[in-house]
């Protein structure tokens, strides 16, 4: 199975974590991604809010490189804030702003390739099933909560997704491991990732609540597919355990590095050594217990 | 020679304001065929029509054009102004120059153009025009209620209370609909249950009723008057001419099911009356359900009965039967909100309930004897969300409209937790509060002095969390989000039409709006008759309304049956289609398009190049015919004509418009 990928900019920088791990599990599931040539920053918060042609011109010319390189090709896009730009960008470009978008950005872009997240590109029935076979080491006994975010799943007529206030993607996915997902209601709320820097005491409280939550309903650790969720949620715990004078402890993982691991990454190898928050320590004695047994 | 007769009506001033109506009389009196033409200030009015009559007397007019509003408002005035006259009411064409003209344009030298357009077409037509006579058809006197409802009991004890026989046709093993399992009814509090059963009992014994339950229509053909149902009677498995409800079996049935009545609250047996003061007050067997019927085990029932009641081999049965009217009552749903509201958990905390399942659980004859009780636990909850508007007002996830009782008996709730539970608290999300109705702001005043919280704005999200349940939602009037701790939520959820409500309108020939609500014929003038002459609605089937609303629409819809009823003989319109049998060459495509199947094709005897052959035509019913004219319309051969609108007028009309 091959993708046209667009990695955007976390790829690089605060996510190397989910690059590292999604290049070792799609080595061991069979799945290529191709990355676009001289693609751009997808314009995600400072230029859609900036001007509403910039915010959808910038994503519109991703799609037109890709068209041309890769014609037909669905396109890969892991970060959700990306993953939402690059789904408005299509919409805008399926419908009555096509020729706007097509003169904006110098090239004609049709809007023909299809925008899939991570989870949809492992939930093939194909790559779920080489998902499956690749499992090493299975993760049961630990308990995860999904954390989506919030622009993966919405607004939903732009991401066409059914279930947006409860999707079950991730939740399959991470099953793959034998690990169990618990049933928990901030799967899909804001973490304020965007605003951390500039409204910090606004954001704290919604960090809070998803941790609270998260360990109310008996998670040992949050899964995520989004760089800016993973950064947030896992370098100011310890900041926000600090505000609240709680304890919370629990380590963030991308749903890659999850998969990997449970393929038989090593934690160097996949990502899980360099968190902010201690991520080795729950997957390792997990794994040495069985191995003792 | 034609002796025409124009007037130009100013209404008020809502033509003459922009259309000079003298100007139109004096290019009309220019018109051939015209003897007479003027204005008139209110022509509808008593002294408008003296006028016209004395017109006609003076100049010996023998055909009228009035020009005026749209002949949907007066053309039935002015006919009936006619029958007085030496003129046949149907020598009248109507130009309107009101909501086609006046009311649509600004520039007042382009409209008064138009309007003498307008006229000059009518003046075409109304040369045409021939001469028509009604006929009549005999009125069957009785009527079919469908829906047995605190709506449709009303219509049927109306009607029946005049000396009427009215069949009631409800497809639930009882009558009652969903008054019956309230509690308290707002704004007086007055139980539910004690006014509408007493109604249901009387319904049932009631001499001129028919009650037929377990019952759908499945077919409706036939006109006003005169109408043809199919009514199905579903299999209920017990005898209920021998059965005399002593509930042995429904005692000892073993298998349980859930209770539908109770909203799942509580189980019922698979032999079960719908509620113990069901009417009839006799059990019926739940095929989906029964082991006997389902697998050929148990027939405990059966051996059980005293009076051998029980028969499993019971089969559907279809009884036709002629109603001169028929009212549909057929009432309304709850929405599904937990597929529309997966934020509020989907249905999968125990203790978000809906409304109806808190009047269940409010109701001293229901699951739980009138104890407010968490259905998750049994414990009494000491904090309680009221979520108000769950899918109605919400486009973007259920229904546009405002489902208008939720405000009132919202209020009731907290009204009622606030009162049976000591120490309670209850807040109240709202967008608005719409209390329009006698004493009803009063009852909501109260509700906030006894210290329900009202809340303004909606509930984004509710989740499980340390045993409660959490209500996240904005206050808008300080602008701050707020979280709720409840033990329990109750939301208030959007009417939608009862399911199937819209296919059995469709077999009455009545049609439903957007959202499955039932079209009236007329949204302020006729509110309870509906495009099709001889049947009404009533109640929630036409849209959301409270209980008080219902019982005056019923009331109304009766009346209207009872003007029907008391008619022996009704007149039919003239204005029906004609066939021109030589021309028709039996194509059939008229028969396909006619909407109410008042055309045939039948074989005559004819003569072709001196042999007797049979030649296949068509043919009109003229008691069915509505006049629509739309197989004048498909007609490719042109034989059949609409009289009143007969191609010739219709062609001397468009003519018209290009003579100058």
């Amino acid at each position: 199975m091959k993708y046209s990928y667009f990695p955007g900019c976390g790829m690089e920088a605060t996510g190397i974590e989910y690059a590292k791990s999604l290049a070792f599990v799609n080595r061991a599931i069979g799945v290529e991604f191709i990355e676009i040539d001289d693609w751009n920053c997808c314009g995600a918060t400072a230029g859609h809010s900036t001007s509403h042609e910039l915010g959808m011109a910038l994503p519109a010319r991703n799609l037109a490189l890709s068209e041309q390189q890769r014609p037909g090709m669905p396109i890969v896009v892991p970060c959700a804030s990306c993953y939402s730009r690059m789904k408005y960008a299509l919409q805008a470009a399926q419908g009555s702003e096509n020729e706007k978008l097509s003169r904006l950005i110098g090239m004609p872009v049709s809007g023909a390739a299809e925008i899939v997240s991570i989870m949809e590109a492992y939930s093939d029935p194909v790559a779920a099933e080489a998902i499956k076979a690749a499992i090493k080491k299975p993760l049961d006994g630990l308990k995860v909560a999904c954390y989506y975010g919030c622009l993966y799943t919405r607004p939903p007529k732009v991401t066409g997704m059914e279930n947006c206030e409860d999707p079950q993607a991730m939740d399959e996915l991470v099953r793959l491991t034998g690990a169990a997902c618990v049933d928990w209601a901030f799967k899909t709320e804001c973490c304020g990732a965007g605003h951390h820097v500039d409204l910090p005491a606004e954001s704290k409280p919604l960090l809070y609540k998803i941790y609270k939550n998260a360990r109310a309903n008996g998670a040992q650790a949050i899964i995520t597919a989004c760089p800016m969720c993973m950064m947030n949620l896992d370098m100011r715990q310890g900041a926000v355990n600090m505000a609240y004078g709680e304890d919370f402890d629990l380590p963030v993982y991308f749903l890659t590095e999850l998969l990997a691991v449970a393929m038989g990454a090593g934690f160097g190898e996949c990502g899980v050594a360099t968190h902010f928050h201690p991520a080795k320590k729950l997957l390792q004695n997990l794994i040495n217990n069985k191995e003792v047994v | 020679m034609a002796r025409t007769g124009v007037i130009i009506c100013h209404c008020g001033s809502n033509i003459a304001s922009v259309v000079d109506v003298e100007r139109v009389a004096l290019a009309a009196g220019q018109m051939p065929g015209v003897t007479y033409a003027a204005t008139n200030k209110y022509t509808c009015s008593i002294s408008g029509q003296d006028m016209i009559k004395q017109a006609i007397a003076e100049h010996e007019l023998d055909r009228l054009v009035i020009a005026s509003c749209t002949p949907r408002m007066h053309e039935t005035t002015f006919r009936k102004m006619l029958t007085k006259t030496s003129i046949n009411p149907y020598m009248l064409e109507i130009a309107n120059i009101r909501e086609q003209c006046s009311w649509v344009h600004t520039d007042k030298e382009k409209a008064t153009e138009k309007a003498i357009d307008l006229v000059h077409m009518a003046v075409a037509k109304v040369l045409k025009d021939q001469p028509l006579f009604t006929s009549s058809i005999p009125v069957h006197k009785k009527c079919l209620v469908v829906g047995g409802g605190i709506a449709g009991i009303q219509a049927a004890l109306d009607v029946a209370e005049a000396g009427y026989e009215v069949t009631l046709v409800e497809r639930e093993p009882s009558i009652g609909g969903k008054m019956v399992m309230l509690d308290k009814t707002f704004p007086t509090l007055d139980c539910s249950a004690c006014i509408s059963t007493p109604k249901m009992a009387e319904a049932g014994a009631h001499p001129n009723i028919r009650l037929m339950t377990s019952c759908e229509i499945s077919a409706v053909t036939g006109y006003i008057g005169n109408f043809q149902v199919t009514i199905r009677q579903k299999p209920r498995y017990v005898n209920h001419d021998t059965c005399t409800g002593c509930g042995l079996c429904e005692e000892k049935c073993p298998t349980k099911v859930t209770n539908l009545f109770d909203q799942s609250l509580s189980k019922r047996k698979a032999i079960y009356k719908l509620f113990p003061q069901a009417v009839p007050a006799k059990p019926v067997i739940d095929s989906e359900h029964c082991t006997m019927l389902k697998s050929g085990k148990c027939g405990l029932c059966s051996k059980l009965c005293p009076l051998g009641c029980i028969n499993f081999e019971d089969q559907e049965d279809f009884i036709t039967e002629t109603f001169g009217a028929i009212v549909l009552a057929t009432g309304y749903d709850l929405i599904d909100w937990a597929k529309a509201y997966p934020e509020y958990g989907g249905g999968k905390y125990a203790n978000v309930i809906s409304g109806l399942q808190f009047e269940r659980l409010v109701n001293a004859s229901g699951p739980t004897e009138g104890h407010i009780q968490r259905p998750g636990d049994g414990a009494e909850p000491k904090t309680v969300v009221i979520v108000k508007c769950v899918g109605s007002r919400d486009p973007a996830k259920a229904k546009a409209y405002c489902s208008r009782a939720c405000c009132m008996y919202a209020a009731k709730h907290a009204h009622q937790i606030l009162e049976k539970i000591e120490g309670s608290k209850v807040y109240v999300f709202y967008i608005d509060v719409r209390t329009p109705g006698k004493g009803y702001e009063e009852f909501y005043d109260k509700t906030r002095a006894d210290g329900a919280v009202y809340i303004r704005g909606r509930v984004s999200k509710i989740y499980e969390e340390g045993g409660k349940l959490i209500c996240k939602g904005e206050d808008t009037l300080i602008g701050k989000q707020v979280a709720v701790e409840a033990d329990m939520v109750v939301l208030e959820t959007a009417m939608e039409p009862a399911h199937g409500s819209t296919e059995t309108a469709a077999t009455a020939g009545v049609s439903a709006d957007k959202d499955g609500w039932l079209t009236e014929a007329h949204p302020k003038l006729r509110p309870v008759e509906t495009q099709t002459a001889g049947v009404y609605l009533c109640g929630t089937a036409q849209g959301p309304k409270d209980i008080p609303d219902t019982v005056a629409q019923a009331s109304a819809a009766a009346a209207k049956v009872l003007g029907l009823l008391a008619k022996d003989e009704l007149e039919t319109s003239p204005m029906i289609s004609v066939v021109d049998a030589p021309k028709c060459s039996g194509c059939g495509f008229c028969e396909q398009v006619c909407p109410v199947k008042a055309i045939s094709m039948v074989d005559v005897p004819s003569m072709y190049n001196g042999k007797r052959v049979t030649r296949t035509v068509a043919q009109v019913n003229s008691g069915l015919c509505s006049g629509c004219g739309a197989c004048s319309a498909a007609c490719r051969t042109g034989c059949i004509d609409l009289l009143g609108f007969t191609n010739k007028q219709i062609l001397e009309e468009v003519d018209a418009l290009w003579q100058e």
